[in-house]
């Protein structure tokens, strides 16, 4: 017997043999999250039902020295839930109940499996809401929400993920189930909370969590604004913000994303525009009325040659829908795309677009644009058709050459969609060896075997209990493994 | 390498933390002067002073040889304000930082406290509520670490999710896991308009302010034995959106809208050399919380939007009876804070009481808090005994 079989026999006398999955057919439903160019079957799936279970899958994992990876709903786009050949996947696709929604204490008490739209539909009877909307909200989960450190079109005013959460119970590396903050803010101690939100997977699974809910506002307004170039559309942006407001959400489109969405849905966006933004206001209604002029006038001052209000909710739906389709809509007018995720200071919008005009033009790929204006999170989709030869290594370099950009220009490599094995080489490049230690350091007070999500966000993990700054030679557990192979 | 003695100068009398007396001072005046500093001090305890408005705050030290002063590590680096964010150095007083030309750094604090000790203390003040803490307005840090190697994380965009999030780990860690020279945050506009609305209301009542469509940035209780409870409530915005919601907010709680704070806003409730308190609880036991506080003799004050209160209590005279008596009031707190979900944590109390009380309480997650300070600070010897559990 294999030590993957007997893992796979403690595992069924622990959570059941229905929660044990080891048929090939099986476990290739679970090959690849939302980024499917990277695949790996993993050597088991154990889908437990309660938190419990999900800590007696980690305490064998720990025992049997086998890496675990967690898996919410698999949309992640950073291949961070891409299983590990020779470990166990945790799904969570069970621990999806509801536990307490508070209204007076503002919080809710969730399972991790639970869908983050889910959230906002048990809150909004009592007059709340949870902010943090990624685009995938209809499907992604709020572990996974709080593995990314998620956001969405509205985190410009509300923040992410990360502000949003105030507990979570983890199950640490060790099978141990530990309370990390609670349903009051501030708990005493090191704020292993804040560092847990955004570790994709690799401090631990988490089997429940708090979350603040927030007031629906009492107003809400949308405006289009169609301009001739991002330029333009650009420089409205940064006014808007240097006039002191700050919306619910700025959202920027350039003329391909457009013809995209045009193409998908026919969202009847202005005719010939350059780039469109989509400016959503929230809060009391008398302030909202008053900033919505302003920025109004600030779009038209900035070139806007067309600007469209929201009448009603109908209205509201048919300008976002276009933005929310774009991702999908490329697949209209390219074969195949590459979603790149980075961060650069509002300010270089304009120079960075054009560069990556430049670069794109250079190596004879289409890239639209489609992003968060207001935060500078960029996310430009790297057209190309795999069937032409050399279009894919094409397509891979302009991309690359987007996040080095982003770097330059003193932002980050991403901004929401996490680093997961797709990005891991490029962490030393935004970071020192003295930065990437520190990072380890952390991870070995929660994981000094390294088993949680190996090969992950890291390019070169050190062995925990060697001093950093000390490495030399190869290193002994970099063995090159599936990760790699990639 | 510059030698210790070059870099530090002999303690004087006025250099001490909780009462112990350190040997040494130095005040680095940049990163890599600081690190040069850590480095040559291996093997001695430390403890940071920023401004020292809080370093009575948590357990003395257990040991102590070197004082690293953050004084002359100053300065704006860079406020780049069409991105609202700033670059500055650890030691910059908040003064500075409440000036910047129409943004702000949303935190209050004190005028004399600094950057670095703000992070470091994570203490929050009324606007909390609408800005959140420095945990939340903190994009990016550098730190020396007690190995004295230079780190940095986050970075200088606000939306930012490559690699862990450290600035968090060391916001609140009140020096224990290295020296922060540096800090990048996030900047708000300053309002167009500001008003208060006060009134003398059960702590109760803060619900209906919370429950409504007022888009308060602050929501404070103020209550003392033997007088009437009282809630204020900041409202920002545009001048005319926030005459409006501060007029309707009076007339929910029957109080007075005026352009001046009371005078007990942000100012914690406790004098020198008494007992203070910080009390947490979810938002519909505030009430609860409140009532046990002043049942016990103390002054509250604290958002109550937020959920994070701070009870004061007088100068007690000499132990035992003082002792017997702060001893008996934690005690109560920390039950109350319990039930309400949250907990209490002993900020500052007068030495002989001090030592007779478990300041942070219970604290949930303490043995990987301590793996955690294993790891940064192997020696234990940046603020040793200081913070929970004795780390
Ligand atoms: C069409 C589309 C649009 C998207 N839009 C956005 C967007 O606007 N903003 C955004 O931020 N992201 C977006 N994403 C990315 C993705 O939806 C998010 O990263 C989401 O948070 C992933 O959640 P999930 O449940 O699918 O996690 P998975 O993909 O299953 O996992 C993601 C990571 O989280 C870890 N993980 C999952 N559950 C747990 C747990 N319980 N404990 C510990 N670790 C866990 C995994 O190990 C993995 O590293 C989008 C994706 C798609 C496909
Ligand atoms: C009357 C009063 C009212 C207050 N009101 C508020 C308020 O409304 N809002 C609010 O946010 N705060 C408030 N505070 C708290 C105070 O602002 C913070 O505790 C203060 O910011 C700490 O800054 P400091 O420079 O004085 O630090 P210090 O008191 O010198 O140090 C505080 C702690 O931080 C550590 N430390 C200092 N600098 C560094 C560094 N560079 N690196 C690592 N560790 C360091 C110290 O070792 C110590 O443990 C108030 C304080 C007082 C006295």
């Amino acid at each position: 017997m294999t030590s993957i079989d007997a893992l796979a026999a403690r595992l069924r006398a622990a959570i059941g043999s229905s929660r044990v999955l080891t048929d090939r057919q099986e476990l290739r439903t679970y090959e690849c999250d939302g980024l499917a160019h990277y695949k790996v079957i993993p050597a088991l799936v154990a889908l437990p039902a309660t938190a419990a279970q999900v800590a007696a899958v980690v305490r064998e994992c720990a025992a049997a020295g086998v890496p675990f990876v967690a898996r919410g709903s698999g949309t992640g786009l950073s291949g961070g839930a891409l299983p590990h050949a020779e470990g166990v996947l945790i799904v969570t696709s069970q621990l999806r109940e509801i536990l307490d929604v508070r209204p007076d204490d503002e919080r809710a008490v969730v399972q991790p499996g639970v869908i983050n739209l889910q959230v906002t539909k048990a809150a909004t009877p009592h007059g709340y809401y949870y902010a943090p909307d990624p685009s995938s909200q209809q499907i992604c989960s709020i572990g996974g929400n709080v593995a990314e450190n998620s956001g969405g079109a509205h985190c410009l005013k509300y923040g992410f993920t990360t502000n949003h959460v105030t507990g979570v119970e983890v199950v640490t590396p060790d099978g141990e189930s530990v309370r990390l903050g609670g349903l009051a803010p501030d708990v005493p101690g090191y704020d292993l909370l804040g560092t847990f939100v955004g570790s994709e997977g690799t401090l631990g699974v988490a089997t429940e969590v708090t979350v603040k809910l927030t007031r629906l506002p009492e107003a809400v307004r949308t405006l289009l604004a169609g301009f001739a170039s991002t330029d333009q559309a650009g420089a409205a942006t940064s006014a808007i913000i240097a006039a002191g407001v700050v919306p619910a959400a700025i959202e920027m489109m350039d003329a391909l994303a457009i013809e995209a969405a045009e193409a998908a849905v026919r969202c009847g966006y202005p005719a010939g525009a350059g780039a469109v933004l989509i400016v959503e206001l929230d809060g009391p209604a008398a302030e909202v009325d008053a900033q919505f002029d302003e920025v109004s006038a600030l779009c038209v001052e900035h070139g806007a040659f067309e600007t469209r209000i929201a009448a009603d909710d109908t209205e509201r739906a048919l300008i976002w829908r276009g933005r929310k389709s774009a991702f999908a809509a490329v697949g209209r007018i390219s074969p195949d795309y590459i979603v790149q995720d980075g961060v650069i200071p509002r300010t270089a919008l304009p120079e960075v677009l054009r560069r990556i005009g430049e670069v794109a033009a250079e190596h004879g790929v289409r890239v639209a644009n489609v992003f968060h204006a207001g935060d500078g999170n960029l996310h430009p989709l790297v057209l190309f058709d795999d069937a032409v030869p050399g279009q894919a290594e094409r397509a891979e370099t302009v991309s690359g050459a987007i996040l080095e950009l982003c770097i330059e220009h003193g932002g980050s490599i991403t901004g929401e969609h996490g680093v997961g094995v797709d990005k891991a080489t490029f962490m030393p490049r935004m970071f020192s060896d003295a930065d990437l230690d520190t990072m380890q350091l952390l991870r070995c007070a929660f994981d000094p075997d390294g088993i949680a999500n190996p090969g992950k966000v890291f390019p070169t993990p050190r062995l925990c209990g060697e001093r950093p700054g000390r490495r030399q030679g190869t290193h002994p557990r970099h063995t090159p493994d599936v990760a790699e192979i990639f | 390498m510059p030698a210790l003695d070059e870099l530090t100068t002999p303690a004087g009398a006025g250099d001490t933390v909780g009462g112990v007396p350190a040997r040494l001072v130095a005040a680095p005046r940049d990163t890599a002067e600081a690190a040069a500093l850590i480095t040559a001090a291996r093997g001695l305890s430390v403890v940071i002073r920023g401004g020292g408005t809080k370093l009575d705050w948590g357990v003395p030290p257990r040991e102590l040889d070197l004082i690293i002063d953050t004084r002359r590590l100053t300065g704006v680096v860079e406020h780049a304000a069409g991105d609202l964010i700033t670059v500055v150095r650890a030691g910059t007083p908040m003064a500075e930082l409440h000036e910047l030309p129409d943004q702000q750094l949303a935190l209050d604090a004190p005028p004399a406290a600094t950057a670095g000790g703000t992070v470091a203390a994570n203490a929050s003040g009324p606007r909390r509520l609408r800005y959140g803490t420095a945990r939340d307005l903190l994009i990016g840090i550098t730190v020396v670490r007690p190995d004295g190697t230079v780190t940095r994380a986050g970075g200088k965009v606000v939306k930012n999710v490559a690699g862990y999030d450290l600035g968090k780990l060391y916001t609140g860690a009140f020096g224990t896991l290295g020296l922060i020279t540096e800090c990048v945050f996030r900047l708000h506009p300053v309002p167009a308009a500001a008003l208060f609305v006060r009134a003398t209301a059960p702590p109760g009542h803060a619900a209906r302010i919370l429950g409504g469509q007022f888009a308060a940035s602050a929501c404070e209780v103020n209550a003392a034995p033997g007088a009437e409870p009282e809630l204020a409530v900041l409202l920002e915005g545009t001048a005319t959106g926030v005459r409006q919601r501060a007029a309707a907010v009076a007339a929910v709680l029957g109080g007075e809208v005026s352009d001046t704070r009371p005078e007990w806003w942000d100012v914690l409730p406790w004098p020198a050399g008494g007992v203070g308190i910080k009390l947490t609880g979810t938002l519909s036991q505030v009430p609860a919380l409140v009532a046990t506080a002043v049942g016990a003799g103390a002054t509250v004050r604290g958002s109550a939007g937020a959920g994070v209160l701070y009870a004061g209590f007088p100068p007690g005279g000499a132990c035992p009876d003082a002792c017997v008596e702060a001893g008996r009031a934690v005690e109560l707190l920390r039950a109350a804070a319990v039930r309400a979900g949250g907990h209490a944590v002993v900020l500052t109390a007068p030495a002989g009481v001090r030592e007779t009380l478990d300041m942070w309480g219970p604290v949930p997650g303490l043995a990987l808090m301590r793996r955690v300070k294993d790891q940064f600070d192997p020696g234990h010897r940046f603020a040793p005994g200081r913070f929970v559990g004795g780390i």
